[in-house]
């Protein structure tokens, strides 16, 4: 074991996992998140905090991981490198592991324009794969990226984010692979829509043996409304969705179609979950985390396992 | 070259509002090529603010002057036997130019009539783009001769990051994708093993981070 | 262009050639964006975009250039004298007198 968290716990013993993620909110207020945290609690092996998602700023991930965490919920700790240098990057790994957060997952971050403050200075003293490599120099080696001793090794299970819908596809596998060689754990992908192009590249992941050194989680997220949908299509960069999963929900009446994004979310799920190279799921039901358990236990993941 | 953008009438009016008697000081360096600063502008702005003045009842007295470079002192020298004459400079130089007068001239007030842009290339006519941003430490024999740290709008080592599609960045859509543009260029030349290599944090203390730079060449002093 | 105001002209006229048959290829057309630029300029400060416009014809047009020229002198006498000579007449106390295009 690397961290001994639940997560890894969990695919160590060959269990298709599950994972969520929890927005904590625009203010101080503990009791959303605890609100939330009911909704999630059960359903999943470990759920995400998000960092500042969309620039937005919200109250930080660390806290909102302490919060769920005190309501029974394993915490995975999103962390961008857009607002913080190395030495605050250092410094909140550190803190995070003190406090018990044993899973860990290391992104860019979007571009501070999309958020509340335009006008902020935008940091990224080092990308995404090298904070990966950052925590897995301080935990494997327990030294400092600078080489100085660490008073006790920092402890997380190390994932990683793609997104195989993004430009150029040919490098993404690559780019995966590199993930990996910089110490990536496990990896959570953009929520998927566009199937045929998803098994284009975990063929291409699996030519390569990836799947066997990483485990792949699988990322989805139910459409509430054609609406929703279009929107997504329109304005998230990176984002795939294929004209005919629109359609699919878009011929439903207005009023089925929340209904109809959520089987078509759990017929994804186990269609995903009958590939080979898939070791889990995450479920990203943003601002739906009502719909968690009927999401994941309409595919049949429910009850989570308890592994020790 | 260094770039910049002239700045809004209304400000250089304001900044003017102290004064009677200025010097419009141009540069014929980089601000000349990128027609910001240079002496048709001078006259440009010298008229503008003289007109301003006027219709508003207070006229302003401007001597026009282009200097070979502000950011050399023996060009600045120049302004010395007259400068102690008007109450103002008002510089469309670049910042390094603007400063560089307000060290020699302490008991002239400086005033900055453009805004410094960045280090870029004329695309076209009219068009200029930037390309580095001095970082001190240069990489571009591993990136295809395109820069990660300018052209990328999260100077990311490893790009392209998740918002890059079909060639463009998540920041707007006139933005290209710098990653993509590397991968373009990686391919032509053959070099794509430079990209899938690991590379280390980049140290950005010979970039402006490292405090304020200087460069001393003992071989040229 | 910013002179002429300077030397007192209440309006100003910039003749080009027919657009598309410029002897220097496109110079009519660099012209009209600097011609842009200025009446920007004179907006801003007060003075007016409507005192700066500008014509093209070819040069056999004689008539046409007549018609131009009364057309704007017209508008610009409607306009009155530009702020700067207004300012200028009364810094010099005398009394308004004749338009200058
Ligand atoms: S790597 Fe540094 S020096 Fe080279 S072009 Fe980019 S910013 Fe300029
Ligand atoms: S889309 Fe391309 S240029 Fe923009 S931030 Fe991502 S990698 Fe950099």
């Amino acid at each position: 074991m690397k961290s001994g968290s639940n997560l890894e716990k969990v695919l160590a013993a060959g269990h298709f996992s599950v994972t969520a993620e929890c927005g904590p909110p625009r203010g101080a207020d503990p009791d959303v998140v605890r609100r939330k945290a009911a909704l999630v609690k059960g359903n999943v092996d470990a759920c995400n905090v998000t960092d500042n998602q969309t620039s937005v700023v919200r109250m930080s991930s660390t806290a909102g991981c302490m919060l769920i965490k005190e309501e029974g919920i394993e915490p995975l700790l999103q962390m961008v490198v857009r607002d913080r240098n190395r030495i605050a990057l250092q410094s909140d790994i550190l803190g995070a592991s003190a406090l018990g957060i044993r899973n860990i997952l290391c992104l860019s971050g979007d571009h501070q324009k999309f958020g509340d403050d335009p006008q902020a200075k935008n940091v990224f003293d080092i990308d995404s794969m090298q904070l990966i490599h950052m925590v897995r120099t301080m935990r494997d080696e327990g030294v400092f990226p600078s080489g100085n001793k660490l008073d006790g090794a920092p402890q997380f299970f190390i994932g990683c984010a793609v997104n195989p819908f993004a430009d150029p596809f040919e490098i993404r596998v690559p780019r995966l692979k590199m993930k990996i060689e910089a110490g990536a754990d496990f990896v959570q992908t953009q929520c998927i829509y566009n199937m045929d192009k998803f098994k284009t590249y975990l063929d291409l992941a699996k030519k390569e043996g990836l799947h066997d050194k990483v485990k792949i989680l699988a990322g989805v997220t139910p459409l509430k409304s054609a609406g929703m949908a279009k929107f997504m299509k329109k304005m998230v960069a990176g984002m795939d969705i294929p004209d005919a999963v629109i359609k699919r929900i878009a011929d439903e009446p207005k009023e089925r179609q929340a209904a109809k994004g959520i089987e078509m979310c759990i017929e994804q799920i186990q269609e995903l979950k009958g590939m080979e190279g898939i070791a889990g799921i995450h479920v990203m039901a943003i601002e739906w985390e009502e719909k968690l358990s009927e999401i994941i236990g309409g595919a049949g993941l429910l009850p989570r396992p308890l592994v020790e | 070259m260094i770039t910049g953008t002239p700045k809004p009438i209304e400000e250089i009016l304001q900044m003017l509002e102290p004064y009677d008697t200025i010097i419009l000081a141009g540069c014929y360096g980089c601000v000349t090529v990128c027609r910001v600063g240079g002496e048709k502008e001078v006259e440009i702005l010298a008229s503008t603010i003289r007109l301003a003045r006027e219709a508003s009842g207070r006229k302003i007295a401007i001597r026009e002057v282009c200097l070979e470079r502000q950011c050399d002192p023996e060009y600045i020298e120049t302004m010395r036997p007259y400068v102690e004459d008007y109450q103002a400079v008002l510089s469309i130089a670049c910042g390094a130019g603007i400063q560089f007068l307000a060290e020699k001239y302490m008991l002239t007030p400086l005033l900055p009539g453009i805004n410094t842009g960045f280090l870029g290339v004329t695309e076209r006519q009219g068009e200029w783009a930037e390309r580095c941003q001095g970082c001190g430490d240069c990489v571009l024999h591993l990136t295809g001769g395109i820069c990660p740290v300018t052209r990328c709008a999260k100077s990311l080592f490893h790009g392209p990051c998740g918002g890059s599609s079909k060639g463009i960045c998540e920041v707007g859509k006139d933005v290209p994708c710098g990653w993509q543009m590397i991968i373009d260029r990686l391919k032509s030349l053959n070099q794509m093993d430079n990209y899938s290599k690991l590379k280390p944090y980049k140290g950005w203390n010979t970039s402006r981070d490292g405090g304020p730079r200087r460069i001393v060449r003992e071989d040229m002093i | 262009m910013l002179k002429a105001f300077e030397n007192g002209a209440d309006g100003v006229m910039v003749m080009g050639c027919l657009e598309g048959n410029c002897h220097f290829v496109n110079g009519n057309f660099r012209a009209r964006a600097r011609l842009a630029r200025v009446s920007r300029i004179l907006e801003t400060i007060g003075i007016g975009a409507e005192r700066i416009r500008m014509f093209n014809l070819s040069a056999g047009e004689g008539a046409r250039f007549a018609a131009f020229v009364s057309e704007f002198a017209a508008e610009v006498q409607q306009l009155g004298p530009s702020p700067i000579n207004v300012a200028r007449q009364e810094a010099a106390k005398i009394p308004t007198g004749e338009i200058r295009v």
